[in-house]
């Protein structure tokens, strides 16, 4: 058999039980996918194709009917969680040559489900950025139009997927860095509940915010990675611990009396014309499927976009002080003594807009001006909450655009910092309240470009926005349509 | 909120970096834009507003005390860019 | 005119947990360079804290024996600053709610007992151990993550003596709830001074810190030298400058460090990686429950108990193993006053001697009880009994096996002294004669060779009254 179709995870399970094909031949067919497109993409910084076909062979092998459905299943891994005796640089040169000595918790979870990693993936330097062109290393392209950025920052993992170099990615959001990508690259990304994923292993960007999650090529397989990744791990003091859930059981077309939350300020100012087209269009799916729409207010939302960045900023600024070229990464050359090495390590070694960041947090943080940003920041994130718990009270998940618009021109954004910020307005402040949220796709703009959809849960209601997707998605079917990408020349 | 050269290299020093001429005009312009947007925060009233840094109410996630194996030395120095004497090495710190 | 000095110190006491606070590397002291770390406390990118339970409790306990009120809700926050000890390039420490605060603790100078003030005492970790080596410094992170507390208090002590004193009492405490073993030599208990001096009424002046002072001759001798430096300024006209010093021990004196190249700003933030410590009236009530009698109420059962002295309770309860051992000597051999004695004497020489503490003794308390016995039934004399306890030193045996293995027991057989007691007088008749005439010296020293003859084993006692006896048939 030959793979030439854009596969999922339960797909390739079937064809492996009814003895169609091997893992071996379809991680054969995965490198060589990544051969003819990834010179036009970019999606990874490493690709592992001699250990993954290695891990196939031997999936061959052991596989019983026991077996995970990701056993053997190709995967992206985005470049700032740690693999064992893999580089991982989070696309940094300050981390040039890193080889972490242990594996993050949801790395060693996926290898015990027989998964197998192909590639790690590209992303904006430390997860800060809406377009991958943050890479230290090199921009991903979107796959759906190689001029235009795939988002940020797990734009390779998205990517990789969109580009059926993979089966499926995990990445990480902190303000929107799965949903974004996802919704640009016209795959399904999830960012779960605060607390759900273990974080231990992803290198910290944000910590109150970051979370890990998968994307895939639609629900079903976004139910069947979450299952296997969350959680409870005692070596995050921040993972919850609770009764595992078997996501796979909420997937039901039927979704009659499902109250589904619309705040009109989503749907005003700012948001491309025919985002707006596609989102009206799935609301009226909602209408067909029997849900019940529901008109909630989140006014403090407006603001989650200015309390976002003094957070992330001020925590990056601490958590991003460690590289200072002693113990590992890149170390300056040519340094008086060791305040010289430290500012000409870290001047050279981080990127501009990491540098910014620091620079907003380290000053938010400062002495003076705690209480009038970070403290600020902190507060307003209480009120966020209060609004998101008050809404989703009303209703089982809120549905808005996840950008408000479609993948834009690379480079068109990245001169003004604070343009780039607002791609994030809708999916922040999901982050701040640390809430559940999807995006799906939801049909393409005028110029052929795929339209995300955002569904937005309670806390651990991911069964309620998977449910709600799955019935989408089986309704409509946009997560069929797929880029058209031309073999690299 | 107009960040001025000096207030950038103050910040600068604390963060462990340092900019050229031309870097510190753009950081203080691009700085000041961001802190601008900032004020927005000011329009809410978050007069005994409880400051949120823990999303999640969880509390106590303590572990026993137990000893685990450690890493093998040569793996904790593996990627250090400069090791000596089976220590991490830094240049001279005078006190 | 007086100069008063105003001093106030934060204590940092090295936890006896096994493990580190916020992972499982060893705390074990001496290991070889870098041999303890891990991802975790190596501050590797994508590490994660997870704090370990016995820090909270030993907190708690420090906390309670100091008299503090223990806080319900406390969490983590981080002081950042960059130093090539510090992997993370931040501190997890406690900033504005830490565990214990409002303590109180009682020292006594020359018999004039005071209060001083706890202000806080805080969880945090240790930082690395940097090397300084010729070509460079070398950073060692075995020591990062072994769980602290500092201790702070109230500028409450007034010299060099009430601060020793304080330094003291925390030991005591410290070693008593076995919350730290408190090996100054380790560096499981050090102290920062603050200090100031004024004239009496007038403000507190400015004040000077000096760091890592880790004897409490080096803390007595570093408060005598700076209050004097500073008075020396002031008398001059000079304006005490607020700054951190380094003592320095060798020669006896103090001087400013190099100032940073920035004011600190150590931006503390909760820590998003760690949750709050959240404790139960129940928890802190169990912790109080499990606490050991604290020095002092012991000092004042052995004065009632026992009819010590002040002076000897005090030595005894000033550690938690010679109290213990005191106690387990007494219950055996019913005579305080006797077990008192012996450990304040011989075993406290030839420990000091050895450079040993009770901890390193080999005999138990009931062997020693069974020794003082031996004593008080007449079976050995005091000069034997020191034999004995050597010997228990050296081999750890009962002192009932000692005294028969080695024949120490004591003459008491009349018939075998008198033949004895005859003939040395016969040998010394010069002395018999001093002895005659009045001279009672003498009988000294013949009882000396008659003790020397039976290698110390003769009854002093009946030596003496059968000279009296015998001394007319010469």
């Amino acid at each position: 058999m030959k793979m030439t179709k854009y596969r999922t995870i339960h797909e390739i399970k079937a064809l492996i039980e009814k003895g169609e094909t091997t893992y071996e031949e379809v991680m054969g067919a995965y490198i060589n996918r990544i051969d003819q497109v990834e010179g036009t993409v970019d999606s990874f910084l490493q690709v592992l194709k001699e250990e993954a076909l290695n891990q196939a062979k031997a999936a061959d092998e052991n596989k019983d009917d026991k077996t995970s459905p990701l056993f053997g299943i190709p995967y992206g891994l985005k470049d700032n969680i740690c693999m064992e005796g893999v580089e991982t640089t989070c696309a940094s040169k300050i981390l040039t040559g890193f080889i972490p000595p242990y594996s993050a918790t949801v790395a060693e979870d996926l290898k015990n489900s027989g998964a197998v990693v192909l590639g790690k993936a590209n992303m904006d330097e430390f997860a800060m950025g809406s377009s991958n062109e943050n890479s230290s290393i090199k921009p991903t392209k979107n796959p759906w139009d190689p001029s235009r950025v795939p988002g940020g920052s797990s734009g390779g993992s998205a990517a990789c997927v969109a580009a059926d170099e993979v089966v499926f990615a995990l990445g990480s959001d902190t303000g929107g860095s799965i949903r974004q990508p996802a919704s640009f690259c016209g795959v399904v990304g999830l960012k779960p509940t605060y607390g759900l994923v273990s974080r231990y292993g992803l290198i910290a960007f944000a910590s109150s915010l970051d979370q890990i999650g998968p994307i895939t090529k639609d629900v079903t397989d976004c139910a069947l990675v979450l299952n296997q990744i969350a959680g409870h791990d005692e070596k995050d003091s921040t993972s919850v611990d609770r009764e595992k859930e078997d996501y796979t059981s909420y997937l039901q077309k039927d979704i009659k009396g499902m109250k589904i939350g619309i705040v009109e300020e989503y749907f005003g100012e700012g948001l491309q014309p025919d985002v707006r087209k596609r989102l009206e269009e799935a609301v009226e799916v909602y209408k067909s499927l029997g849900a019940q729409l529901v008109d909630v207010k989140l006014p403090t939302s407006d603001y989650a976009l200015s309390a976002y960045y003094i957070i992330s900023s001020a925590e990056a600024s601490s958590n991003l002080a460690r590289y200072d070229g002693i113990r590992y990464g890149f170390r300056a050359e040519g340094f008086d003594d060791l305040l010289d090495l430290y500012k000409k390590t870290r001047s050279q070694g981080f990127g501009e807009e990491v540098k910014r960041r620091i620079m907003l947090g380290t000053y938010a943080l400062s002495s003076g001006y705690y209480d009038a940003y970070y403290k600020k920041a902190l507060q307003v994130r209480t009120l966020i909450k209060e609004d998101f718990d008050k809404a989703l009270s009303q209703c089982d998940v809120i549905l808005s655009p996840t950008c408000p618009t479609t993948a834009f021109k690379l480079g068109e954004k990245s001169s003004d910092p604070l343009e780039m910020y607002l791609s994030d307005i809708y999916t922040v402040p999901v982050n701040i309240a640390g809430i559940p949220a999807i995006s799906i796709p939801c049909g393409l703009d005028e110029q052929g470009l795929p339209v995300g959809m955002q569904l937005i849960g309670r806390d651990f209601g991911e069964k309620d926005i998977l449910k709600a997707a799955y019935a989408f998605e089986q309704a409509t079917k946009h997560h069929l349509n797929r880029p058209t990408l031309q073999e690299a020349r | 909120m107009k960040l001025t050269k000096e207030d950038v290299i103050y910040v600068a020093d604390l963060a462990r970096l340092e900019f050229t001429e031309e870097e510190l005009g753009l950081y203080a312009d691009q700085l000041s834009a961001i802190l601008d947007y900032e004020e927005k925060l000011n329009e809410l009233d978050t007069t005994n507003v409880v400051p949120t840094a823990h999303v999640l109410p969880v509390n106590n996630v303590l572990r026993e005390d137990v000893v685990k194996p450690s890493l093998d030395r040569e793996k904790a120095l593996m990627n250090a860019p400069s090791q000596d004497q089976g220590c991490f090495s830094v240049p001279n710190v005078l006190e | 005119m007086e100069y008063e000095i105003v001093i106030g110190l934060e204590i940092h006491s090295e936890l006896d947990t096994k493990s580190k606070i916020f992972c499982g590397c060893s705390t074990a002291f001496g290991g070889e360079e870098n041999t303890q770390t891990c991802p975790v406390c190596l501050g590797l990118p994508g590490v994660l804290p997870v704090m370990n339970k016995k820090v909270v409790e030993y907190a708690v306990k420090a906390g309670i024996a100091t008299n503090c009120t223990i806080a319900r809700f406390s969490k983590m926050d981080r002081k950042n600053y960059f130093y090539p000890d510090l992997p993370k390039a931040y501190q997890i420490s406690q900033f504005d709610l830490p565990i214990c605060e409002h303590g109180t603790v009682e020292i006594n100078v020359d018999g004039v007992k005071k209060n001083i003030g706890i202000t806080r005492i805080h969880m945090e970790e240790d930082a690395g151990k940097l090397i300084h080596a010729a070509g460079g410094t070398l950073a060692d992170n075995n020591r990062c993550g072994v769980p602290l507390i500092e201790i702070v208090t109230e500028p409450d002590m007034r010299s060099a003596a009430e601060a020793r004193a304080l330094a003291e009492k925390i030991k005591t405490i410290l070693e008593y709830t076995e919350v730290s073993d408190c090996k100054m030599q380790e560096g499981s208990l050090r102290f920062d001074v603050n200090l100031s001096v004024r004239k009496p009424g007038e403000p507190f002046g400015t004040r000077t810190e000096m760091k890592n002072l880790n004897s409490f001759r080096a803390l007595e001798r570093a408060v005598e030298v700076e209050s004097k430096r500073q008075i020396f300024e002031i008398e001059r006209g000079n304006p005490i400058i607020q700054q951190t010093r380094k003592w320095d021990d060798d020669k006896g004196e103090s001087y400013a460090l190099r100032s940073k190249e920035e004011a600190h700003d150590y931006r503390y933030f909760p820590d998003p990686d760690l949750v709050p410590v959240v404790l139960t009236e129940e928890y802190i009530q169990n912790i109080k429950g499990s606490m050991p009698i604290l020095p002092w109420v012991r000092k004042v059962r052995y004065m009632e108990d026992y009819n010590l002295s002040e002076y000897d309770a005090d030595i005894l309860v000033s550690s938690r193993e010679t109290a213990e051992f005191f106690e387990g000597t007494v219950a055996v051999c019913k005579d305080a006053k006797t077990a008192a004695n012996w450990l304040m004497g011989d075993i406290a020489a030839t420990l000091n001697e050895k450079g040993q503490t009770m901890a390193d003794v080999t005999f138990t308390p009931a062997q020693l009880g069974e020794m003082i016995g031996l004593i008080n039934d007449k079976t050995i004399s005091s000069s034997i009994a020191k034999q004995v306890l050597q010997e228990m030193f050296a081999t750890g045996k009962d002192p009932k096996v000692i005294v028969e293995e080695k024949n120490l027991a004591q003459m008491s057989d009349t018939s075998e002294l008198k033949g004895m007691v005859l003939d040395v007088m016969k040998a010394n008749p010069q002395s018999v004669e001093d002895l005659k005439n009045g001279k009672e010296k003498a009988i000294g020293f013949l009882v000396g060779q008659i003790m020397r003859q039976t290698k110390g084993k003769a009854n002093p006692q009946m030596v003496n009254e059968l000279i009296r006896e015998l001394i007319d048939q010469v």
